[in-house]
């Protein structure tokens, strides 16, 4: 950080006094003549624009281009293909709030949201617990974490298999002496719990080694201290290890909302969405791409990304992140 | 199942291990352990076994059962011809080199360039990037596809490459941090050697750049590897499958044989197991950095 900002207050010291740069040897070297002219030219001016070109570019006409079209699209009736469309104002946004089965689809994503607090909350004791030195960290470290680097579709097809009759769930609880015929993937409420239960088992593992390495990044005197204070292992918990982890628990908090507003890959490869557990993202993609309807999926896109702009702005207020240091 | 963590940690935290002992209920603990481990392993333990079997072991015998010939492979040849693995990887592959490729190349020079130049406009150009990395990709889909429609792009490979370059904020940030930590002296020195601001950028910086690069190349190979969404929009044609789609149509053809559907899916976590246990330290780092950025 230092190395940084000496660097920074050097380089704009020589831009406002070009004499001052480096310190001339015998009146006008060749080599001060040249580094400064160079300092001055329209070249060096352009230059940043020249790295800068080919990444704004990609940045304009795949991030910014679309979300302008997208916000425009959403007050017309296009169909995305024919070149004519209506402009039907803030129908689509009416439509999206008020036709039930378009509105279903925010009760899914609660499924999704309580399967996150339950989530961040078994990452954080295994991170806890493996923040101790036992006996195989980091096998337990390895399997913990392993599910977040699986394919979706893999995980999909591996929990189909699960959750099918007669598959390894059932298999399980009959050798545990509990015989089910229950279809889990058969009715809403059992179908989207299964399928929050396999977002639990695939991204715990991210959440809790983002907590681990914040537990461990905590110097190990603050524990000798507290030990010769007498403080025991939850107090050590209340005290040092909570008030570290903040930051990095309020960024999973986030993710967590915003992730389980846009679900997708899971119930999609799983169920498409059928029985009752069609997602926000699931049921835009349908309306875009099966049925043609790009002004509708346009809205509902835009309502998506406000909820989650918003979700963003109230966690910044909330937490001031002071690890964003940009410019 | 020795990481490089496992001989590295105890060395410079010698006190803290010594120190920090076992919670009171330690049986309970490992219990714990245990039963969690047994939870994420064991769906992918009888996947496992499921693909070894043959077709008629599948109908009889339990989720449980053991195969009855442990070398048992012919589901993988048939998941492997039959399911196209082969295109499939080809594809991953090809789309790999070059978003990744893409990706470095993009990331370090907008760092380089916003951290090195003094510019005009460049407050600008950071909010640019900033407020793009809270715009959800999944959320603008509807619209980029018109955009790479009018590129005529469509069912193209280049589809998914443009999208995965273009869209990779989070390397851009993972390479300022780090560009950050290089002095500014070896520029100097450099251009008094008479060297121009590509040359600084080419033989210089990017060669420092080594470590954040792997961290960006592991991160984005790895959610690119895995990537269903893009491809499945963007690419229709049989021909054009990544490793996702094209496990993903084992859906229909294979239906209830879950003998093959079972070896489509380890063929493709398998390369990522290995990937893992090759490069756990570097892994565990670049997620937790590509998270909190």
């Amino acid at each position: 950080m230092t190395g940084r900002s000496t660097s920074d207050s050097t380089g704009r010291r020589m831009r406002r006094d070009p004499q001052g740069g480096p310190p001339p040897r015998s009146g006008r070297s060749t080599t001060t003549g040249r580094t400064r002219s160079w300092r001055d030219s329209p070249l060096r001016r352009i230059t940043p624009w020249l790295f800068l070109a080919a990444p704004l570019a990609l940045l304009i006409t795949f991030t910014y281009v679309p979300v302008a079209s997208m916000i425009s699209y959403s007050f017309t009736d296009w169909d995305g293909v024919s070149p004519e469309r209506e402009n039907v104002g803030f129908d689509n946004y009416v439509q999206i709030f008020t036709r039930p089965e378009l509105f279903r689809v925010f009760f899914v994503s609660g499924y999704y949201l309580a399967a996150s607090v339950v989530q961040i909350a078994v990452a954080l004791y295994f991170a806890v617990v493996l923040s101790f030195d036992l006996r195989f960290r980091n096998l337990f470290k390895g399997i913990l974490f392993f599910p977040y680097l699986i394919n979706g579709v893999a995980i999909g097809f591996v929990f189909l298999y699960f959750f099918q009759d007669g598959g390894t769930l059932d298999a399980v609880l009959s050798w545990l002496g509990v015989a089910t015929d229950h279809p889990w993937l058969g009715d809403p409420a059992s179908a989207n719990v299964s399928l929050a239960g396999v977002s639990v088992w695939r991204f715990t593992g991210l959440n809790f080694v983002l907590f681990l390495g914040a537990i461990q990044s905590i110097p190990g005197e603050l524990y000798e201290a507290a030990e010769l204070d007498g403080a025991g292992k939850w107090k050590q918990f209340r005290h040092i290890i909570a008030p570290s982890i903040k930051p990095v628990i309020s960024l999973s908090v986030i993710l967590a909302i915003s992730g389980s507003l846009s679900v997708f890959e899971i119930p999609y490869i799983m169920t498409g969405g059928a029985t009752g557990t069609q997602t926000f993202v699931i049921q835009t993609v349908k309306l875009a791409f099966q049925f043609n309807k790009t002004g509708l999926a346009s809205a509902a896109a835009v309502v998506l990304l406000l909820i989650i702009l918003l979700i963003t702005w109230i966690q910044r207020r909330l937490v001031p992140d002071d690890k964003v240091d940009l410019v | 199942m020795t990481s490089p963590d496992l001989t590295a940690a105890p060395a410079p935290a010698g006190t803290r291990v010594s120190r920090r002992r076992l919670p009171v209920g330690s049986v309970l603990t490992y219990l714990s352990l245990v039963v969690a481990s047994a939870v994420v392993l064991l769906p992918l333990v009888v996947v496992l076994l499921t693909s070894l079997k043959t077709s008629d072991e599948v109908k009889e015998g339990g989720a449980l059962s053991l195969p009855g010939n442990w070398l048992n492979l012919e589901n993988y040849v048939t998941a492997f011809n039959d399911g196209h693995m082969l295109m499939a990887f080809g594809n991953t592959a090809f789309i790999l080199l070059f978003s990744i490729g893409g990706t470095v190349i993009i990331g370090s020079m907008t760092a380089y360039a916003v951290d090195r130049f003094d510019f005009q406009g460049k407050k600008l150009v950071m909010a640019g990037f900033l407020i793009a990395t809270l715009v959800p990709a999944v959320t603008t889909q509807v619209a980029t596809f018109q955009v790479i429609s009018s590129f005529g792009l469509v069912d193209t490979r280049w589809a998914p490459i443009l999208l995965y370059m273009g869209t990779d904020i989070v390397s851009v940030y993972i390479f300022l941090q780090f560009i950050r930590g290089i002095p500014t002296s070896l520029d100097e020195a450099a251009r008094l050697d008479g060297a121009n601001a590509f040359t600084i950028y080419r033989k210089i910086i990017f060669p420092l750049l080594k470590p954040a690069i792997a961290t960006v190349v592991i991160i984005k190979g790895i959610t690119t590897y895995n990537d269903f969404y893009i491809p499945f929009l963007y690419m229709h044609s049989e021909d054009l499958g990544t490793i996702s789609t094209a496990l993903f149509r084992f859906k229909g053809p294979f239906g209830a044989h879950w003998e093959a559907i079972s070896a489509g899916a380890i063929l493709v976590i398998l390369p990522t197991l290995i990937i893992f246990l090759l490069l756990q330290r570097w892994i565990y780092n670049g997620f937790s950095q590509g998270a909190t950025k």
